[in-house]
């Protein structure tokens, strides 16, 4: 009988890698968006169950609650009013299949070929450690992140808006 | 099968990122071809997170995996601008129409 932590990676990973097929392989783009939201939430039990506490509820927050949000978003925003369904028709798969699978397989024979130092896994809160590394060895990719946080915050509105129309200049 | 260790996360990472690809490589959508960049990071988040949690010490996967977040947010903002856009002037997302722009 397996151990429920075992079970319970099992199910996870069945979660995640089935609804990321989902992503790939549906030919509604609505329903590969809302796939998406079931593959980033099976990384979230899966960085939970790796014992990353805090990357899991970030990943919930930021990923699931806002990079999901904008794609669906994009996704009913560019789709025409008048399609029954919105379709997401691909493109050469016959190419792009055994790519894929051949890709898919050197990663796994690598993965599971290797034999990897590893150590005791330690499950131990990772809060105050990652505040610490952010604040002493990762200072500078800190800081440097927020910059690229407030370009991508003006360049995003610069992209999106309308072009503003000057009112006529009374004579 | 008796223990989970590191092989088990690295093969689910492995084949989410083998899914990205085919994403990447077979869809119209400007949208689709965003959720498969997504997938991509979110395997290479997952394979750093592994390698954090199984070798003695190193937060240092932990933290990759979080500028990875915060990278893949900055960047579905802008790459969704730029549909927008293109939602806008062209009133198509297809990717294979697309080649206008060039000239």
């Amino acid at each position: 009988m397996p151990s429920p932590a075992t079970i319970v990676f099992y199910a996870l990973a069945a979660l995640t890698i089935g609804c990321a097929a989902l992503v790939a392989f549906s030919r509604n783009i609505l329903y590969s968006a809302l796939a998406l939201l079931g593959t980033l939430s099976g990384v979230a039990g899966l960085y939970l169950h790796l014992g990353a506490d805090f990357l899991g509820v970030t990943q919930l927050l930021i990923y699931v609650g806002g990079i999901l949000v904008l794609v669906l978003f994009a996704v009913l925003l560019t789709t025409r009013i008048g399609d029954v369904q919105a379709s997401n028709r691909s493109l050469g798969w016959s190419a792009a299949l055994p790519l894929a699978l051949a890709l898919g397989a050197a990663l796994v024979a690598l993965a599971v070929r290797i034999d990897w130092p590893l150590t005791e896994v330690v499950a131990a809160p990772t809060t105050a450690r990652l505040g610490d590394a952010f604040l002493r060895e990762y200072l500078l990719p800190f800081e440097l992140a927020s910059l690229v946080l407030l370009m991508a915050l003006v360049g995003a509105m610069v992209l999106a808006r309308r072009a503003v129309k000057e009112p006529p200049r009374p004579q | 099968m008796s223990q989970v260790g590191l092989p088990h996360y690295l093969v689910v990472s492995a084949v989410l990122f083998a899914l990205g690809i085919y994403t990447v490589s077979t869809r119209r959508s400007a949208v689709a071809i965003l959720m498969g960049v997504e997938l991509c990071l979110n395997a290479a988040a997952l394979n750093f997170a592994a390698f954090a949690q199984h070798v003695h010490g190193a937060i240092a996967g932990q933290v990759m995996a979080l500028f990875i977040v915060v990278l893949a947010a900055a960047e579905a903002a802008i790459a969704l601008a730029i549909v927008l856009s293109l939602w806008r002037s062209h009133r198509t997302v297809d990717v294979t129409q697309t080649a206008s722009l060039r000239d």
